[in-house]
């Protein structure tokens, strides 16, 4: 009927204002400066200010574009699949954010499951439990874990006091640290869309599988794995997008052998001031990452119109 | 689900919940460590918190933080409150669906990239970075994040309310003021805290786009903390813990309460009927 | 307010029955299109000052989209609308002399009563004590003297429909448009609630569009109902007419229950038409004339209610009697609607109402039992579309 519809109607100067200014904002500080990325990771370096060559400077007139246009040039994308360092990289950033991933659906399936299946009454406040690291600092709680994790720190006195180990274990500055980190980090991104499926899974629906004989474990398997399953899918995403990209976690937590695509990115930028290859870097990262964000956001878009 | 929790649930609540909180409560307790020795207990003392209130350079940093964290977050709900309207609101118009994009791709993209971008555009137009360049870049951001939040609350939001008023005789821009932003003021403040959290909070960005003199704390924590881990840091990050936590707890008591009240009067409306 | 019968005013009230008298609301050729879905079709429609008008249609028949072309919330996609004269294309919603009420109320839950009651007086800019008295008066009109201070979410259902009304009549509008406006309440509310709308219509003398799906709700409250579908007029008359001479199966199907019987055109006479069922032969004598030839196919509608029964057997070939084997009995307490079986095929069933007028009956119509139904030439209506 006709509230589905929306159709397009004459707009006064205000409603096209209102479109303009968020719009406008958005092209100037988010897509230009895309562009730009794009562009200088086609320049090469130059020890200078800003320390690049321009590769289209308007100012030049149209045949200074032109003659750019043919100097262009992909040195510093074959120069990323020269070097090893980038394309392992790229690699051990996909590994370690799919294994923290799957780390993390383990950990908070249980917690999620544990919260929809508790009182009514206290739902409310585990929720808020939940959601309250999410607004304290994201650097504080990385933070956090270097007193846990160093030789001398907690983990391993509390290990030693307990008699379990005999020697400190090396854990931070590994790649333990840095899946300890993630998992902990963005658990609540799981969590919350997983908590949400499963709360409003109907309670009746296990009781008519076990009233026709199913028992209830297999009745979980049957029955709340796949209805929470959206929720689930959801959740990985939100844990492995943004922990693909991730260069806190393996700077403060990761050792010198662990390989981060934004580490190495931000390395690359500060240390060695290489311009143009940490623009091509951030291309590519950017390209890897496309594919999963547009998974995600198809399986919203159903998921939202299932909802209605 | 309305089934009773088992062991198993129990278990698994406390363990996860343990996960959550053990670091940020030792570290708390750690920023009361007498010792200068992170990890060795030495006696209960507030010194850190006193030399802290000595160090010039983290004090100007939390003041910087402070004020690019009010000014964005302030730019960001205006911003991002508009941008919700449009996405609920404007229908069909050339380019919706890659304004959506715009305004979801944020929230998903790494911030070395968003970072890296911003600084390269401000170097492009030859802007001076500090103060000014951390602010718009924290705004940009930032407003996405107050777009989905208003979003969610525009969508439950009965648009007949809005045609109620401009029937008996509101213009429309009018009728925003008077009758939507009241109603969606919550999803407004919290997109707002939610701004201004995420802007207190950001290391990546901040250190892209930053310029001399505006160093930011969360930069200054880093920069310390890649030394090592210091008593003093411990009572920032705690201070910072406990600012956000009676920030959001009390927002959230708020909450609760006005939801309690409301129902209240509705059962307490449900007789009326039948007298 | 008192309850005094406003029957002598409305037994006058027939304006469209006077071709001198101009239109208060005129809808002209009006169209709408969401896309490729027609919601109103070539749509004209004229509807008289103090008239109470009603809009009956099931959901998506366009009754609602015609009702916010008049309040402004869309813009028909071809025609025109006249309001007490004036053209409304191109005026805003907030600037049209029509206030309309809300089938969710939207209230504006931040306000309190009298704040919603008095927003749209503030948006003309009303002195103050005007302001304050007109509410006083509204609140007095729906009786929500004492609740003036209260929000939205203290009321009950019943309240809330109240101060919708209160707020959507504050500015005197010229029309009233009420989009269901007792949908939300329960079957004895809404029933008290049709006769206060009723004189509070007579009472402000502003003219009333109200748009239902419920044909009751309806022909209670109206004095003339339109009956849409599919974005078109398919009769428009008052409740008694729309009811006894319906003008197609459609609306005969619409409004209240009906036995449709399938039949062919006999004999056509000065007297009447004689008509004989396709299912079981047998022959029906009306008085009405009708337009299609001997030997066309036509529906003849008669309400349950209009056809006598007993038990026993008629004889064949009687002009209106039928004879038939009791096949369901739907016991309704005041009535009960009997369904018997006058063919070979299993849908050949004619209903008749049966007044339980004793308590106790000696022999009582059972299954299984024959009976003889019988109607007058008079009873039912020969329908050709």
């Amino acid at each position: 009927m006709k509230e589905n519809i929306a159709a397009p109607k004459r707009r006064s100067l205000g409603a096209w204002a209102l479109i303009a200014a968020p719009y406008l904002w958005l092209l100037i500080l988010f897509l230009v400066p895309f562009l730009i990325v794009f562009k200088i990771s086609l320049s090469q370096v130059a020890i200078a200010i800003p320390p690049y060559i321009p590769a289209f400077d308007l100012a030049e007139g149209w045949q200074a574009f032109r003659d750019n246009l043919s100097e262009l040039s992909f040195e510093n994308y074959i120069w990323l699949t020269e070097d090893d360092l980038y394309w392992k990289s790229y690699l051990s950033s996909v590994t370690i954010a799919g294994i923290s991933t799957l780390l993390t659906l383990l950990i908070g399936y249980p917690i999620a499951y544990g919260m929809a299946r508790s009182p009514r009454s206290i739902r409310p406040t585990l929720l808020m439990l939940v959601i309250l690291p999410f607004w304290t600092s994201f650097l504080i709680r990385v933070y956090a874990w270097i007193g846990i994790l160093k030789n001398e720190g907690l983990l391993n006195q509390l290990l030693l006091a307990l008699g379990i180990i005999s020697e400190p274990m090396v854990i931070l500055n590994t790649n333990i640290a840095v899946y300890i980190g993630i998992v902990y980090s963005y658990l609540p991104f799981l969590v919350l869309p997983l908590y949400a499926s499963l709360e409003r899974l109907d309670g009746s629906l296990l009781e008519a599988a076990e009233d026709l004989g199913c028992p209830p474990w297999k009745a979980f398997w049957k029955i709340t794995l796949p209805l929470s399953l959206p929720g689930m899918i959801a959740g990985c995403f939100l844990v492995f997008i943004p922990a693909v990209g991730e260069f806190v976690i393996p700077d403060l937590l990761g050792g010198s052998d662990t390989l981060m695509i934004g580490k190495t990115l931000w390395v690359e930028f500060f240390s060695n001031r290489d311009w143009p290859v940490s623009s091509a870097v951030a291309v590519i990262l950017l390209m890897i990452l496309v594919i999963p964000i547009v998974l995600f956001q198809n399986q919203q878009q159903k998921m939202s119109e299932r909802d209605g | 689900m309305t089934r009773g929790p088992t062991w198993f649930n129990i278990t698994s609540l406390v363990v996860g919940f343990s996960f959550l909180y053990l670091p940020i409560v030792l570290l708390v307790i750690y920023s009361f460590n007498e010792s200068r020795l992170v990890t060795v207990w030495g006696g209960f003392s507030t010194k850190w918190y006193a030399s802290l209130l000595q160090n010039e350079q983290l004090l100007d940093a939390a003041w910087v933080t402070l004020r690019v964290a009010f000014v964005s977050a302030s730019i960001a709900t205006v911003f991002g409150t508009m941008a919700a309207l449009v996405l609920v609101r404007s229908g069909r118009f050339l380019g919706r669906s890659f304004f959506s994009g715009m305004i979801f791709a944020p929230l998903v993209m790494p911030e070395v990239i968003l970072g890296l971008s911003l600084l390269l555009l401000f170097v492009a137009i030859d802007q001076t970075r500090g103060f000014w360049t951390v602010m718009l870049a924290h705004t940009t951001f930032a407003m996405c994040y107050v777009a989905v939040v208003v979003q969610s609350r525009l969508v439950g939001f009965d648009k007949s309310i809005e045609e109620a008023a401009e029937d008996l005789g509101c213009p429309p821009v009018k009728t925003f003021f008077l009758i939507t932003l009241p109603i969606i003021l919550p999803g407004v403040i919290a997109g707002w805290m939610l701004a201004f959290t995420l802007s207190l909070d950001d290391l990546v960005i901040a250190s892209f786009t930053t310029g001399p003199g505006a160093t930011t704390l969360p930069m200054k924590i880093y920069s310390q903390v890649r030394l090592g881990v210091t008593p003093e840091i411990n009572a920032v990050c705690t201070i910072l813990v406990a600012l956000v936590t009676v920030g959001v707890i009390a927002a959230s008591i708020v909450t609760k309460r006005q939801q309690v009240q409301r129902e209240r009067d509705e059962r307490a409306a449900f007789g009326n009927d039948m007298t | 307010m008192a309850k005094k019968s406003i029957g002598p005013v409305r037994r006058e009230f027939k304006p469209w029955e006077s071709p001198d008298h101009e239109p208060f609301i005129e809808f002209r050729n009006v169209t709408k299109k969401f896309g490729e879905f027609v919601a109103v079709d070539n749509l004209s429609l004229k509807i008289y000052e103090r008239e109470f008008f009603a809009l009956l249609g099931g959901s998506g028949c366009g009754k609602t989209t015609l009702m916010r072309m008049l309040a402004g919330f869309e813009t028909p996609t071809s025609g025109q609308i006249f309001l007490d004269g004036q053209d409304l294309a191109g005026i805003p919603p907030f600037r049209r002399p029509s206030n309309m009420m809300f089938q969710s109320y939207a209230l504006f839950p931040h306000m309190s009563v009298e704040k919603n009651i008095a927003f749209g007086l503030k948006q003309d800019k009303l002195p103050a004590s005007e302001i304050v008295a007109r509410v006083a008066e509204m609140l007095r009109l729906t009786k929500l003297e004492q609740f003036g201070k209260r929000k939205p979410h203290q009321l009950s259902g019943g309240q809330r429909q109240r101060v919708a009304l209160a707020r959507s009549l504050a500015k005197r509008p010229k029309v009233l448009l009420l989009d269901e406006p007792l949908g939300a309440l329960d079957r004895k509310l809404r029933e008290e609630t049709q006769f206060e709308l009723m004189n509070l219509q007579e009472e402000l003398e502003v003219t009333f569009l109200i748009v239902t799906h419920d044909q009751e709700e309806a022909m209670t409250v109206a004095d003339r109902i339109a009956v849409m579908d599919k974005g078109t007029l398919v009769q428009v008359a008052t409740p008694a007419e729309i009811y006894e001479t319906p003008n197609s199966r459609f609306v005969a199907d619409f409004i209240g229950d009906v036995n449709m019987i399938e039949a062919k055109v006999a004999e056509k006479s000065g007297m009447g038409t004689r008509l004989v069922s396709v299912a079981d032969g047998f022959v029906i004598e009306s008085e009405q004339e009708t337009d299609a030839g001997v030997g066309d196919s036509v529906w003849y509608a008669i309400r349950p209610e209009k056809v006598r029964i007993v038990q026993g057997r008629g004889q064949d070939g009687v002009p209106n009697q039928i004879n038939g084997l009791v096949w369901d009995i739907a016991y309704l307490g005041d009535v009960s609607i009997i369904h018997s079986k006058v063919g070979e095929n299993d849908d050949d069933i004619i209903r008749a109402t049966f007044a339980n007028v004793s308590r106790m009956v000696e022999k009582p119509i059972m299954w299984e039992d024959e009976v003889v139904m019988s109607f007058d030439r008079d009873a039912g209506v020969i329908l050709t579309g």
